[in-house]
């Protein structure tokens, strides 16, 4: 450990550029998915444990359309909509009859969810580590000190289209006002004529469709495999613990945040400590909020 | 501790199934012992998540907590090498414990398991009962989670590739009834425990947290202590038994030490299949499920994860009273629930009246 400090901060400080770089790259994705959670829970009250199966999915739907030699931007064009029915019809089935039960309902079905992906995803595509390789040139910096693939700087510029679109989305378009004023106050968005059954269906699939983009990011860059998606689960509740509902700047300032530390603690503490570091970070987000919270004699709920 | 007729004749009958039933069907007792085993986790899991509303998946930490700790003593006391030297062998070094020396080591490992496994949830509820809802849940998730990877880095305890604990000295018969009798042993001693605790002012502070803790707390009750006090015999019980479950597998690793998308989701499921918040819910819930994963699990090959799934999300989505509480509303009588039907009956003749 003593040896990765002095590396990074003696003897090659270059070396954190690449690791900055990395954690922003990374950091986009998960800002996508840890939107889409902030989205269903904020206006759904739904807690989606298997967030993060559906960013695996996501990634398995994008790999083996690659099989198929379909290029990128289509695969995500595909993607996203196969996601959105996804969700929609999981919703049907099942989200829908928790909606106005207790917290722990949605919480412990969405786990089940969770385990059921995993393995319909484990029996299709086998349990090997996964990636696309998009076979674009890589460009380097300093000596080579400093690499960046051209497929990381396509996804970077993805995420920000796709966190564009959805600001936009939210703001201008009927369906993201109605999807707003029902997380505002359901009932009278019911009493003004917003089909409220509809709107949750259509949040659940649009966090689907985010999830699902996440995913072919996630395959670009990185590796997906069918056991990884708590991880993401984890990391995506992290963020929104830490940035709180419906603030989307917030959500990406701390999705970078999170790819910053991951990659930091990768790097001074070894490979072993990459699973362990977003819970950590996790439970440190928790264990801060309730110390705010008890300073007003308040806890976390 | 009053008991009636019906409660008797459980116990007896249940008695009566764990003294006879690996004696008629030997080939079944490692399995039956599974089952007392997943009584009491699903029990002791209820006591915080059923009784008090604070919904913990991360109590299979205690468990892994606890296998680790008794297979450090039981090997530390009576190996001369130490800990380091036996894990770092990878099970080359296979030393020769006499009769008393393997029990007196396990008898301590359970011993340190359970205590190791209190003092640890104590360290936790000073930093987790500030959540609330499905933060604690999410928090003792990441709890488990964080444990368990922290665990296969340390050397010491043999990293990413496991402690095979000592061998067992006698033969394959005997092993089987001594693990049975333990598991059965802790499984009444944590039930009655937890049966006498409930009819003391103990269940009901706990009841009251779970239906509003902020009353309670208003009301005077020492909110925070109670908590504490339950997650901190759900630790010990899941500690002792961690102790006896790594000892019963005879390797431990990760995967063994830290079951989180199994034993720790199995018992949170079983619970609420019973129904939570009672006595007999989890007990009840533990037995159908055991019995019926044990039937069907052979059956299914490479579909018993997936039908794993499909059981949690059918039993959440579609029976989230359990099976006491579907008892309950269709057979109030037996519970001593009594329907006071004649005001109905009045009001259908004013009906008609009118």
């Amino acid at each position: 450990m003593w040896d990765n400090l002095q590396l990074l901060f003696v003897w090659a400080p270059i070396i954190n550029v690449q690791i900055i770089l990395d954690g922003i790259f990374v950091g986009a994705v998960f800002a996508l998915s840890a939107y889409g959670l902030a989205l269903v829970w904020g206006v759904m009250n739904i807690k989606n444990l298997a967030q993060g199966d559906f960013v695996i999915m996501g990634g398995y739907l994008a790999f083996a359309l690659h099989q198929l030699q379909v290029p990128l931007v289509l695969i995500l064009l595909i993607v996203m909509p196969l996601m959105f029915i996804f969700g929609w019809i999981i919703y049907i089935v099942m989200i829908r009859r928790i909606l106005d039960q207790d917290m722990f309902v949605s919480l412990l079905a969405t786990f089940g969810l969770s385990l059921l992906l995993q393995q319909v995803i484990n029996l299709i595509f086998g349990p090997e580590v996964q990636t696309i390789d998009m076979e674009m040139p890589v460009y380097d910096a300093f000596d080579n000190m400093v690499t960046v693939p051209s497929s990381k700087i396509i996804t970077l510029v993805l995420a920000a289209l796709i966190a564009v679109a959805v600001v936009v989305f939210m703001k201008r378009s009927r369906a993201g006002q109605a999807i707003r004023a029902t997380a505002q106050d359901p009932r009278a968005a019911r009493v003004l004529g917003i089909d409220i059954d509809r709107v949750y269906a259509f949040t659940f699939a649009f966090n689907a469709a985010l999830c699902g983009a996440a995913g072919v990011l996630v395959s670009i860059i990185w590796v997906i495999q069918p056991f990884y998606g708590i991880t993401y689960s984890v990391r995506s509740f992290a963020i929104v613990t830490a940035a709180g509902l419906g603030n989307l700047p917030a959500v990406i300032g701390a999705g970078f945040g999170i790819g910053l530390f991951e990659k930091y603690t990768g790097t001074i503490l070894g490979t072993a400590y990459e699973v362990a570091a977003p819970v950590t970070i996790l439970l440190l987000v928790l264990i801060y909020r309730q110390f705010q919270m008890r300073r007003n004699r308040q806890v976390v709920r | 501790m009053s008991m009636n007729k019906k409660t008797m004749f459980t116990y007896g009958g249940l008695a009566l199934f764990g003294i006879l039933g690996p004696m008629l069907f030997p080939q079944y007792t490692l399995s039956i012992a599974y089952l007392w085993m997943m009584v009491l986790m699903a029990s002791t899991w209820d006591t915080l998540g059923g009784q008090m509303g604070y919904n913990s998946l991360g109590n299979i930490t205690f468990f892994g907590v606890g296998m680790y700790v008794s297979a450090i003593v039981q090997i530390s006391f009576f190996y001369d090498g130490g800990v380091g030297e036996y894990t770092s062998a990878m099970g080359s070094i296979k030393p020769e414990f006499t009769a008393a020396e393997y029990f007196w080591g396990l008898g301590l490992g359970i011993l340190a398991a359970g205590i190791v496994g209190l003092a640890l949830s104590l360290v936790f509820s000073s930093f987790m009962f500030g959540l609330r809802g499905p933060y604690f849940a999410i928090g003792s998730l990441g709890l488990a989670i964080a444990v368990a990877e922290v665990t296969i880095t340390i050397d010491y305890v043999g990293g990413a590739s496991g402690i095979s604990m000592p061998l067992f000295p006698g033969d394959i018969e005997f092993r089987s009834t001594f693990f049975y009798i333990l598991c059965f042993a802790f499984t009444i001693v944590s039930h009655f425990l937890l049966r006498w605790l409930y009819s003391t002012q103990f269940g009901l502070a706990a009841n009251a947290i779970r239906d509003d803790e902020d009353k309670a707390e208003a009301m005077g009750i020492p909110t925070l202590a109670y908590k504490r006090i339950g997650w901190a015999i759900a630790a010990f019980f899941m500690g002792c038994i961690g102790a006896v479950a790594g000892n019963m597998a005879g390797f431990i690793d990760k995967e063994v030490a830290y079951p989180i998308p199994t034993f720790g989701i199995f018992m949170v499921a079983m619970a609420l299949l019973g129904g939570k918040g009672t006595l007999w819910g989890p007990v009840l819930g533990a037995i159908i499920f055991h019995v019926v994963k044990e039937a069907t699990w052979t059956y299914l090959l490479n579909l018993q994860w997936v039908a794993l799934g499909l059981i949690l999300i059918i039993n959440i989505v579609y029976f989230q009273q359990g099976i006491m509480g579907w008892l309950k509303t269709k057979y109030p009588e037996l519970f001593g629930i009594v329907v006071d039907t004649s005001n109905i009956a009045d009001d259908d003749e004013k009906e008609v009246a009118r």
